[in-house]
């Protein structure tokens, strides 16, 4: 399996494996066992490291991570959205399908949270119905309330504060994605499960 | 306990310690002073505590009144700072953008996530002072203050950022890393702590699919569509889908926080 490891800077290491999987294995085995690094976020299938000593030498981690091995499935956390996003139609209008199929797709797939990026407590859902792949929209808009749930290319999200947006937006959840006064301040881990369920 | 009174905010005025390091993983990003060389020579300055949090001024400073005496040091960009008894006017800033006032004993804001920083991304810590607001100032440290000046680096008409390629460069036509080290970019006067916008030849793509979204770090020349540059700063997204052609070496990172608008920067390839 290839491994590239690339540089991110005089202080960084981004590394390129061949699958999310592998990506939060790296990731766990690293924030578990290595103190001499400062960051080690996972995207969607690299984990970027950075440090402020040393060089680290990655290589033993990343051989292990490359062993796929049924580890413990992530936990399993129920999201309840209330259907109705402004976008929710044209969702429908552009997969063909109904906005009930759509409520009913995007409740019936088990999500896996890939990484978390954007804003604090962001985290980009995988595995959703693939019927439901739609782009972005072409104009994002300058502000989408926090709590929206929302779809976009291959991914399921929920925005954890107003801010600028370019996803489709299907509903709202109560939810709170990010409390920095919360331990852990983030509702959702990287490879967490993620079931939407109707409010 | 010293209070400081806000009579103007200035332009953009923001609390800063070293910010929220290591917490990228949950989608926070650094934060803490753009220019830390400045920021810690102050605090250092002034007897304070490792991250003890300062205020960062931005073009043009704030008009503080104290209701005691304080000692206080004035780093990064230079200013006027005219000083009255109680009142001290930071002025604008020449040579650099961004001014530290680090007054002995540290702003005392409560710390959000470990760091009394303003994130302009995220909201995370105080908003940026308003003229009205009242701040606390810490207890002085048992350390003493330093002496009254020292010399502060000069800022060159057009700083040489050195550049580490990658972690993406091989997303880009062969001579787009020349292209990027030959001429002067101007700084984009749309820049902020998030990003510096660069303007000048557009940095032509040899790969035009999406590049899945990955780790990002300060310093990183992340490259949109336009071709256009924009080198991040500490209040940067953790993660991002544009390619990053090369990132500016940590040690240099401090130079690109006191770019102006509007001056020019030439980027060199280190090692």
């Amino acid at each position: 399996m290839n491994v590239t490891v690339r540089p991110a800077g005089d202080q960084g290491a981004l590394v390129e494996l061949p699958d999310n999987g592998a990506a939060l294995r790296l990731a766990g085995l690293l924030r578990e066992e290595r103190s001499d690094l400062l960051d080690v976020v996972i995207g969607h299938t690299t984990v970027l490291v950075t440090w402020a000593g040393e060089k680290p030498d990655l290589g033993d981690a990343v051989k292990r991570a490359l062993v796929a091995e049924a580890g413990p499935a992530g936990r399993l956390v129920e999201i309840p959205v209330v259907y109705d996003g402004p976008d929710l139609d044209e969702v429908a209008r552009l997969t063909g399908l109904s906005p009930e199929e759509v409520i009913a797709r995007h409740t019936g797939a088990e999500h896996v949270a890939a990484f978390i990026g954007f804003q604090p407590g962001f985290a980009y859902l995988t595995g959703g119905d693939t019927l439901l792949h739609v782009p972005r929209r072409d104009a994002p808009r300058t502000r989408v309330p926090g709590g929206t749930v929302a779809i976009a290319g291959p991914y399921s999200g929920v925005y954890p504060r107003e801010s600028p947006g370019g996803w489709r937006l299907l509903g709202s959840t109560s939810a709170l994605m990010f409390d920095p006064a919360r331990e852990p301040p983030a509702l959702l881990a990287p490879g967490d499960r993620v079931r939407f369920v109707v409010a | 306990m010293t209070r400081i009174e806000v009579v103007t905010p200035g332009l953009l005025t923001t609390v800063q310690d070293r910010g929220r390091p290591g917490l990228a993983h949950l989608g926070v990003p650094p934060s803490g002073a753009a220019d830390p060389v400045a920021y810690e020579l102050g605090n250092r300055l002034v007897g304070n505590p490792d991250g003890a949090a300062a205020l960062e001024a931005t073009l043009d400073g704030p008009v503080l009144r104290f209701d005691a005496p304080t000692t206080v040091a004035l780093t990064g960009a230079t200013t006027p700072a005219v000083r009255t008894v109680e009142m001290l006017d930071v002025g604008r800033c020449v040579n650099g953008v961004r001014t530290y006032v680090c007054v002995r004993g540290g702003i005392d804001v409560e710390p959000v996530l470990g760091s009394r920083s303003t994130d302009l991304l995220t909201g995370l810590g105080p908003a940026p002072l308003r003229a009205g607001d009242v701040l606390r100032v810490g207890p002085a440290p048992s350390r003493a203050a330093g002496p009254g000046t020292v010399p502060g680096p000069a800022l060159p008409d057009t700083p040489v950022l050195r550049v580490v390629p990658g972690p993406r460069d091989d997303w880009f036509a062969p001579d787009a890393l020349e292209a990027l080290c030959s001429e002067p970019w101007r700084v984009s006067s749309s820049s902020n702590r998030v990003g510096i916008r660069l303007e000048g030849p557009a940095l032509e793509r040899a790969r035009h699919d999406e590049l899945l979204s990955e780790g990002l770090v300060t310093g990183a020349l992340q490259v949109p569509p336009s071709g256009q540059p924009i080198l991040l700063l500490q209040d940067h997204p953790t993660t991002g889908g544009y390619p990053v052609i090369g990132v500016v070496r940590s040690d240099d990172v401090p130079l690109a926080g006191q770019l102006a608008p509007r001056q020019s920067v030439r980027f060199a390839i280190d090692g």
